[in-house]
């Protein structure tokens, strides 16, 4: 029911291969290209609702996922679409669901905020801040009593751990050592408010201490630290050392949602976060090995362009709900 | 005099109300960050730096906040509470049911809770818990206070009531009406501007306001159904139906005497609420009216309402969601024919 594989999880890939290693850069220019292109969109005009975007932040939800096998679970937020990108959901089905349409990942119904597709492990979209939290615990609980090996990576953001949603969420996955990894993606900001104005201990991680559980700071903008952090929470989730809080730093390149121009954020923050860039900082570290060269990373961002051009131009035709969609879906 | 939207004249009430009495501030997030955006819709944009001290940016803690409004109030404190998005509301709740709404009672009397709590309500393409129609869930609390403001006069003036009032008062505000410009303007808004004394006013919590007077039919409704009304009144005169429409403005309580005089004058009623039909406001003005003035109807009570799901994002859902003119004017057409 909650796609357990009845075979042992196969192996995650060796972290140094080639192909993997590319594959982490592809999943981080999707991410990229796809806001990129929703964003014109938006201003443009043609895309209806709201959006919050994840430029900057990339290597969070690629390393994270990559750490995960198919048949974990995610829960994510508001600023979901790198997310369900990184767990595996379609450009097509992504870009056919903020247009609104039926063959969106929610048939239309939940829009940018609300990303998600339970055949691919990923729940829609929980745009209550840290309202997903107490949530994965849950689903922890579950797959704990059905005695499965999967674990759900839960992301949220700075501004979650504030709420009592947070620290009611994660004593309960502590106490009954559940299989839950809490991906807190530290990007300075609650919405407009720095971290610094809401908390006195801005060193997240630290929270898990006390609670008594594993708690760990980690560039978030270094896909391969962030991805190795990740392989060990979900490895000490799976043999009962959970749960784990991830804390990953990070920054928001783009605006809050629509066309927050970020007049609250310093010029020189902005410029040294951009100056660590996630997808340049990997291209570099990309290249360096000597098996890769500029041609292989521009065919990768060549291949993306293309697919994420045409899957916009499918979904501007896709088809459109009809009233008798209105009542469906709201019992099962 | 000088014509405002709802954004605008919330701004000057509540600066003047902090000019005119020290114990009154503004807590919530995004309120006051220097460089942001005063809060989701701008409503406070710009007080900060005229009143140090007393825009109190929160941590993203609804519960936290709004006990702590409540706390500060009981001590003498006058705090305006912001909730971004209605839907919060439920995080904030016990603070509001369990506590500001039942210190006085439990308190035999003693305890004075003379709190404000504005929250921004509406179906606007941003999906379903962006959305919700919040004011059900509170209007039916006894010891709350709550109202809707559909044009920038009532926002202004019955904010500045609510802040003088010793209880709690809930003022619930539509994303569609506020009429704010630039980075955060709405598509789909609505206008709500009004003509603005440059005097003090103030607008009573209990009262509700004829719009548009009429004969055949009466038109109850609050926030953006109050002004769908109004257009649908503008359509069903030129066909020679006279829909009197009447912003019901304060939901608890409920203004009967006006409604009442109205009643007694159509004998038909439709009422119109942007929520899901079940368990809206709307039945209990219904059931009201037909204790009230069950003898002077001449049909049965009409709603007009939200289909009985969450709001869908699609904007095609969205709108076959939402009542909007030509259905409210087509229930007027159809109980007029009666
Ligand atoms: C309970 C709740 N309160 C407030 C909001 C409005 N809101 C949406 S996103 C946001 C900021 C969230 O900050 P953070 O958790 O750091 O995530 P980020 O936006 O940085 O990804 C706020 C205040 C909300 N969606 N839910
Ligand atoms: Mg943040």
């Amino acid at each position: 029911m909650n796609g357990a594989s009845a075979a042992n999880p196969p192996a995650l890939p060796d972290p140094q291969d080639r192909d993997f290693l590319l594959g982490l850069y592809g999943t981080m220019v999707l991410i990229r290209e796809f806001e990129e292109r929703v964003k014109f969109l938006f201003l443009e005009g043609t895309m209806p609702g709201t959006i919050h975007q994840c430029q900057g932040q990339e290597a969070t939800a690629t390393g994270v996922c990559a750490a995960l096998h198919a048949d974990d679970w995610i829960t994510s937020t508001f600023r979901g679409h790198g997310h369900a990108l990184a767990k595996g959901l379609t450009v097509q089905e992504m870009l056919d669901e903020l247009f609104g349409a039926t063959t969106g990942c929610c048939k239309g119904k939940g829009g940018s905020m609300h990303m998600g597709n339970m055949a691919k492990g990923m729940v829609p979209g929980i745009a209550i801040v840290a309202g997903g939290i107490p949530l994965a615990a849950g689903m922890a609980l579950a797959f704990k009593m059905q005695r499965t090996q999967q674990v759900v990576a839960c992301f949220f953001g700075d501004g979650a751990v504030a709420e009592g949603a947070f620290h009611e969420g994660v004593n309960m996955a502590a106490i009954w050592q559940l299989p839950v990894v809490f991906v807190c993606e530290n990007n300075l900001y609650g919405a407009s408010t720095r971290i610094d104005k809401v908390m006195k201990n801005p060193r997240i991680s630290d929270r898990a201490a006390a609670y008594g559980f594993q708690g760990e700071t980690v560039d978030g903008n270094d896909v391969l630290a962030v991805h190795a952090a990740a392989r060990r929470a979900a490895e000490a989730c799976r043999t009962g050392q959970g749960p784990v809080l991830l804390e990953l730093l990070t920054y928001r390149r783009t605006g809050h949602s629509r066309r927050d121009a970020c007049h609250y954020q310093a010029k020189d923050e902005r410029e040294a976060w951009f100056s660590r860039d996630p997808i340049t900082r990997f291209a570099t570290q990309l290249l360096a090995r000597g098996d890769i060269t500029p041609a292989d990373l521009d065919a990768i961002k060549a291949r993306i362009d293309s697919q994420i051009t045409q899957g916009v131009e499918l979904a501007k035709q896709a088809p459109q709900p009809t009233l008798a969609d209105l009542t469906t879906d709201v019992f099962a | 005099m000088k014509r405002q939207g709802i954004a605008e004249a919330l701004r000057d009430g509540i600066a003047e109300e902090m000019t005119r009495d020290e114990r009154v501030f503004c807590i919530g997030e995004d309120i006051g960050v220097p460089g942001g955006w005063g809060g989701a819709f701008t409503v406070t944009l710009g007080l900060a730096e005229k009143f140090p001290g007393r825009i109190i940016d929160t941590p993203i803690a609804e519960l936290g906040f709004t006990g702590m409004a409540v706390g500060a109030a009981m001590m003498g404190m006058r705090p305006i509470a912001d909730m971004q998005y209605g839907d919060f509301l439920f995080l904030a709740s016990d603070q509001l049911i369990n506590n500001a709404a039942k210190m006085r009672y439990m308190s035999g009397g003693t305890v004075k809770v003379p709190m404000v709590m504005r929250a921004p309500i509406g179906a606007t393409g941003r999906g379903s818990q962006h959305a919700q129609s919040m004011e059900r869930y509170f209007t039916g609390v006894p010891g709350l206070k709550v109202v809707a403001v559909s044009t920038a006069y009532d926002a202004k003036g019955m904010l500045k009531a609510a802040v003088r009032d010793d209880n709690p008062v809930m003022i619930f505000e539509h994303k569609l009406l506020y009429g704010s410009k630039g980075a955060r303007a709405e598509p789909g808004a609505v206008d709500a501007t009004s003509e603005i004394p440059d005097g003090d006013y103030t607008v009573p919590l209990d009262r509700a306001a004829v719009r548009r007077p009429g004969t055949d039919v009466t038109v109850l409704g609050w926030l953006l159904m109050a002004h769908f009304a109004a257009a649908a009144a503008g359509t069903l005169a030129a066909e020679g139906i006279s829909a009197e429409v009447i912003d019901v403005r304060s939901l608890s309580p409920i203004d009967y005497e006006t409604i009442g005089e109205s009643v007694r004058k159509t004998g038909r009623v439709v009422i119109v609420e942007e929520g899901p039909k079940t368990g809206g406001v709307s039945a209990e003005i219904c059931a009201g009216i037909m204790e009230r003035f069950g003898d002077h109807l001449q049909a049965p009570v009409v709603r007009v309402a939200s289909a009985d799901v969450p709001v869908p994002f699609t904007p095609i859902l969205e709108n076959a969601y939402r009542p909007d003119a030509a259905r409210i004017a087509q229930a007027c057409r159809d109980l007029a024919g009666r």
